[in-house]
């Protein structure tokens, strides 16, 4: 049984489209990211999964239930932590808490709660509102709060958006450690490079579309280019010929040759190739571009600095 | 982390949760949810009461304390049955914790329920001790207690839906002090609290009647008193239809997830 099932799902909001059909399934275990710019449509996305907005169209169910039809097992069984800080200030940290697990039908378990609080840090902050709370101690409550009914998927949007270096690598390890224990994980975030290192499959939304969707590396692999830059002692004067498969540039005034690797080609035979012509190489560098360039190069627009 | 489904899903604790967190959440900050209100009503008890009330007869067989009381009584409800789910509602829309009820398996009614339990009890809460303190100025008869009782819930939950109504409906914080302040204060104080409406000249005694607060104060008052402007089945008979058109308003309103969810 898949974790999750997305068929068909639609979304307007006063007669503007913002998800146009999506399908897509999230198998168990599986860490999946929904990237795309903002206003792409994930957030709707995702807080129809939630519950908090209402569905367009189209079906949505979880480990097998309805989202609609049987609302309270799904909800029961999925965590959600929302792009916005959601505050409340009548209750300390502790209280909230306590309070929270029986929103979704389970008793408080202490064990449990205590090695949220633990894992997250949150024990020296206990008995604060969270209006004295710092935003990155803001976001570590949300993530406990949302985890503390055990649900066995977890929604994070952006929930490192606003967070220091160091805290962001620490929420990190903390979802790869739940992923490990069973917890399906289903996020979004700003930074493109973590989408690469964290996900399994990668969904990329944009206008509301579904513009790609497969497993990380070979989305990568598939839409990556792969440069192998020549450094030459003596400046070239044309392109030397029999590299035309790599469609071969000069650059510098002659004195760097830019070869595009084909896909799933050697390296070894190029460097064949090129010594066979005898160059008098300098350096050779090879780039390998990221989930970036490939970001940028399905939505035209540039990820790292306009939000994923 | 294992998944311990031995933890069973119970249905009706997700409506327990809610409701004690609302019942927590006024108590929290019982200055302003009880205190005051009880102060508030004690003053008018004291003004009416302590110093008025002896040189004031406007009904035969009543002091003016014992006339006024009721009226005091049923104020102290309505107000603080409103504030209750209006403020409590309002705020978690505005300032977006309502987003983390919204993804749990509350249900509606469940939803309704607790809000309504919640405000009932504030409501009725600052009611019971307004009439202990009124004890010192005046004794009632209580000619129907069943009655009594049975309008003073009557009231709560009236006023709880209306301030869920409210608060789904309001945009702004001032949207809610103007229900207080510009509707349900007025008609309190035109509603018979402090004088019969039968000693009014016409057209005021008949436009009197229109007023739905009116039946709930007079019905409440023939109880405690045994003296009424109407019958019972006239007081009663238009509170519990008011009653009814409210709760299904702000039924069909969180039904819907109006304004809650988009």
């Amino acid at each position: 049984m898949d974790a999750l099932v997305i068929k068909n799902l639609h979304k307007s909001f006063d007669g503007v489209a913002a998800v146009k059909g999506i399908d897509f399934t999230i198998r168990q275990g599986e860490i999946f990211g929904l990237l795309g710019p903002n206003g792409a449509g994930k957030s709707t996305t995702i807080n129809m999964i939630a519950g908090v907005v209402r569905l367009g169209s189209g079906q949505i169910s979880a480990f097998g239930y309805d989202n609609q039809r049987d609302y309270r097992h799904t909800r029961r069984l999925i965590g959600v932590v929302h792009q916005e800080i959601v505050i409340d200030n009548f209750f300390t940290v502790d209280q909230a808490l306590k309070l929270h697990a029986g929103y979704y039908g389970v008793k408080d378990d202490p064990i449990w709660r205590q090695l949220l609080i633990d894992r997250l840090g949150l024990e020296p902050h206990l008995h604060k509102v969270m209006l004295k709370l710092s935003g990155g101690l803001k976001r570590r409550f949300m993530i406990a709060k949302a985890l503390i009914h055990r649900p066995r998927l977890l929604i994070l949007d952006e929930p490192t958006a606003g967070v220091d270096v160091e805290l962001r690598h620490g929420l990190w390890e903390f979802v790869r450690e739940i992923n490990r224990q069973g917890t399906t994980i289903l996020l979004t975030t700003h930074y493109l490079e973590e989408a690469e290192e964290m996900c399994d499959r990668i969904a990329i939304m944009h206008h509301g579309d579904l513009i790609a969707m497969e497993e990380t590396h070979d989305l990568v692999r598939r839409l990556s280019n792969r440069e192998l830059r020549i450094w030459l002692s003596q400046p070239l004067t044309h392109v030397p010929a029999g590299l035309e498969e790599c469609r071969p540039v000069l650059k510098d005034d002659g004195r760097m040759l830019l070869l595009n690797l084909p896909k799933g080609g050697e390296v070894g035979r190029v460097l064949s190739q090129l010594c066979a012509l005898k160059l008098a190489i300098r350096d050779i560098e090879t780039d390998q571009s990221n989930l970036e360039d490939v970001f940028i190069r399905l939505t035209g627009l540039d990820g790292g600095n306009d939000g994923a | 982390m294992e998944h311990n489904d031995a933890r069973k899903f119970n249905s009706w604790l997700p409506f327990f949760t809610l409701l004690r967190k609302e019942i927590l959440r006024f108590l929290r900050v019982s200055t302003q949810t009880l205190l005051a209100p009880i102060v508030t009503a004690g003053l008018y008890l004291f003004v009416f009461g302590a110093t008025l009330g002896d040189r004031l007869s406007i009904v035969e067989g009543f002091s003016y304390a014992q006339f006024v009381i009721p009226g005091l009584i049923m104020m102290g409800i309505i107000n603080n049955s409103f504030a209750n789910t209006s403020s409590s509602l309002f705020m978690s829309r505005y300032l977006g914790g309502i987003v983390d009820l919204l993804v749990t398996p509350v249900s509606p009614p469940q939803f309704i329920l607790a809000y309504t339990l919640a405000a009932m009890l504030r409501g009725l809460l600052v009611g019971t001790v307004v009439w202990l303190i009124s004890t010192v100025f005046a004794s009632l008869p209580w000619e129907s207690p069943l009655l009594g009782i049975l309008m003073a819930m009557l009231a709560s939950f009236m006023f709880a839906q209306f301030g869920l109504i409210a608060a789904i409906y309001a945009q702004s914080f001032d949207t809610i002090s103007m229900y207080t302040s510009f509707l349900i204060l007025p008609l309190i104080f035109l509603g018979g609290v402090f004088y019969p409406i039968s000693i009014l000249p016409e057209p005021w005694g008949k436009f009197s009647l229109l007023n739905p607060l009116f039946y709930l104060i007079d019905g409440f008052r023939h109880a405690l008193i045994g003296f009424g402007d109407t019958s019972y089945l006239v007081s009663f008979g238009f509170s519990i239809i008011l009653a009814i058109i409210l709760f299904v308003w702000a039924a069909w309103l969180i039904g819907k997830g109006y304004k809650l969810r988009t």
